[in-house]
């Protein structure tokens, strides 16, 4: 299978769907010959032209509430901010708006808007260009959230959230550069599904977005340890694919819930909440559940207190170890 | 220019109607037979009245949390807007929406927001389509003085002008942002005056007087059409009416009100009429009792009704279900 990266995934994915409906527009600032912050849309302007790829003055409120509005009337828009840091701006159009006008016109307007924005540090870009916001959204009915780690997830789940008759939070990592295989015919990822991506017996490491790579490499250390890990990667955040994660606890057991984001009134949460309210499930774990996220900090500028913002594949793998090795002594495991 | 006499008699209907509707609102309210807040448009009713009648059917308006007044002039039937108030399926949004969100997509009403200012710009997006679709209809976007210091007021008039959209940008200068005074409020006198800074065409019609909004719309919606660029028309008006219930205008003097209620809207075009021997007194009452009379008939109906949503439905339209595709 060819082999794409996060970046050209994502493009191919705008690429197609503008291709397929002159009703999808791109929004956004810097998004034409720049290409985007993050080159995700370079030659698209080239190729579709200013009545699709629309560029934005620096203002991310009315750029995204103009999306909405034309969501309203039959367009498409796929509405790019630059940072998901400035989600704060746009939170008015995404949350009093775009989440609730279907509701609040008793189904009379759609609003089919996908709002893309990268998330997530590592880049030296300190506090204001760093952070992992999934849960400004995660409580509002009305909004999809969905983080792909994988290009293969990124350009599925894309073609699914422009084709969504509802408004998609699409959050992208920064891994832009990060490869894998991803077909060459046409397919779409359904919104809502989790997927495992590596399948294990001891224990469940539950996790989206960036931090799924992280889960991947710490589950590869301890298969040389003989611990066998199951990762399961959301993909959706809402709709959360809650039958899945159970069903990958209820096999295993024992279970950590990772994210980037702050650990405190993080996503993880709630899905630890997933889990335990099941009685069955309940009765099936092993050990207590373990989470681990970012630090109760905004991010540093340097490099080395940045690194320690998010967890480790070395953390990571050290509390997989010790919440397999605590829950072994307790007589319930009798696999 | 000059209402024909048809129309003339049509609009006075109008307001007469949107100032009945908002009053019956108010006594609703008081006697807490309606569930909720609302924002009454009494002494505003020479805007609305005057700006969609002066438009086509095709053009769309995007109003604010007092839009009572906009939905009727812009066509919608009073039962389904009162049913809406009662809460129930038969209203314009079922009962989900209540008084500060109508829609009547089929009069080209996209709704309104009431997170005040941000319609403005939901408009602009309805407006960038429409150009997109080379369609020739305009956007209304309604605004009030107390908007005016919205930020998303200014970046969608900035990209209003840069993009060219088709979007009138219609603020009802009431002189009173909830309690606050405009002129402690805004910097200008004028609020078209505004325009200059996003080269945007614009000028200021005397708010209470409907001939005057009707041919500024008239106008304005032309120019729009001929060189697709937006334009910005400040109508100097008066909210009689307080704020939103239990306002009891402490903020202003009666005095004031009183030499703004010598200009009501109503009476002066009102009195226009009969001195242009266009109405008499007799059918002027007339007109007032047929509307009263029906909208009388329509509470007493709804106030027996009993079908609303359940949960369950309600739950339904938390997400669209049908593929657009």
């Amino acid at each position: 299978m060819r082999v794409l990266s996060y970046r050209e995934a994502i493009r191919e994915a705008l690429y197609e769907e503008l291709a397929r409906d002159q009703n999808v527009v791109l929004l956004g600032q810097d998004i034409g010959r720049y290409g985007g912050c993050f080159k995700v849309t370079s030659g698209l302007l080239e190729a579709f032209g200013p009545h699709q790829v629309i560029e934005s003055p620096v203002s991310e409120e009315a750029l995204v509430a103009v999306g909405v509005g034309s969501a309203m009337v039959g367009m498409r828009p796929v509405v790019e901010v630059m940072y998901g840091d400035f989600s704060t701006l746009a939170s008015d159009p995404l949350i009093n708006h775009a989440a609730k006008l279907h509701f609040m016109s008793g189904g009379a307007l759609k609003v089919p808007l996908v709002y893309r924005t990268p998330m997530g540090g590592g880049t030296g870009a300190a506090a204001q260009h760093t952070q992992n916001l999934e849960s400004l959204f995660t409580n509002i009915p009305g909004l999809k959230i969905v983080w792909p780690a994988t290009p293969k997830d990124a350009k599925g789940l894309l073609k699914s959230a422009i084709r969504d008759p509802n408004p998609v939070i699409f959050l992208e990592h920064k891994g832009y550069d990060l490869e894998g295989e991803v077909p060459q015919e046409e397919y779409v990822t359904p919104l809502g599904v989790a997927e495992v991506k590596k399948e294990g017996h001891d224990i469940s490491v539950i996790s989206y977005g960036h931090a799924v790579f992280t889960a991947l490499e710490a589950a590869d250390l301890l298969e040389k340890e003989g611990i066998s890990v199951e990762v399961v990667d959301l993909r959706s955040l809402k709709p959360l694919d809650t039958p899945a994660l159970r069903a990958s606890v209820k096999k295993t057991g024992r279970a950590l819930v990772l994210h980037e984001a702050p650990l405190f009134g993080g996503f993880g949460g709630e899905i630890v909440a997933q889990i335990v309210e099941d009685a069955e499930i309940f009765s099936h774990l092993k050990g207590r559940i373990r989470r681990l996220g970012g630090l109760e900090m905004p991010t540093p500028f340097n490099k080395e207190l940045e690194s320690s913002m998010v967890p480790s594949v070395a953390k990571v793998a050290q509390t997989l170890r010790s919440a397999v090795k605590e829950s072994s002594y307790t007589g319930k495991d009798h696999r | 220019m000059v209402l024909t006499p048809e129309c003339s008699v049509e609009l006075l209907t109008l307001m007469v109607r949107s100032r009945l509707f908002e009053e019956k609102i108010e006594e609703l309210t008081n006697t807490k037979l309606i569930h909720g807040t609302t924002h009454l448009a009494i002494g505003q009713e020479a805007v609305h009245g005057g700006v969609s009648p002066a438009l086509e059917k095709e053009d769309w308006i995007v109003t604010t949390h007092r839009c009572h007044g906009h939905a009727l002039a812009k066509g919608s039937p009073p039962e389904n807007l009162l049913a809406e108030f009662f809460g129930l399926r038969q209203g314009v949004a079922k009962g989900l929406g209540g008084s500060m969100h109508l829609i009547d997509l089929e009069q080209h009403n996209a709704g309104s927001s009431a997170v005040v200012g941000s319609s403005v710009a939901l408009a602009a997006g309805i407006a960038l389509q429409l150009k997109r679709m080379n369609s020739t209809s305009i956007v209304v976007a309604f605004f009030g003085d107390g908007a005016s210091s919205r930020g998303i007021v200014h970046e969608t008039m900035n990209m209003a002008s840069i993009w060219g959209l088709p979007l009138l940008f219609l603020c009802e200068h009431n002189y009173y942002g909830m309690s606050s005074k405009a002129q402690d409020m805004v910097s200008v006198d004028s609020l078209s005056t505004r325009g200059v800074a996003y080269s945007i065409e614009s000028c200021t019609v005397d708010g209470n007087d409907l001939e005057a909004v009707w041919a500024a719309v008239k106008q304005a919606s032309t120019f729009i059409r001929q060189t697709g660029r937006p334009y910005l028309l400040e109508a100097q008006t008066y909210r009689l009416a307080g704020h939103s219930k239990n306002d009891n205008c402490h903020y202003r003097s009666r005095e004031e009100e009183e030499e703004w209620r010598k200009r009501d809207p109503i009476d002066l075009f009102k009195e226009r009429l009969f001195e242009r021997h266009v109405l008499d007194v007799e059918s002027y009452h007339q007109i007032v009792s047929a509307e009263r009379e029906n909208l009388d008939s329509i509470v007493r109906r709804l106030i027996k009704e009993s079908d609303t949503l359940s949960l369950d439905e309600a739950f339904g339209y938390v997400y669209a279900q049908e593929e657009l595709l």
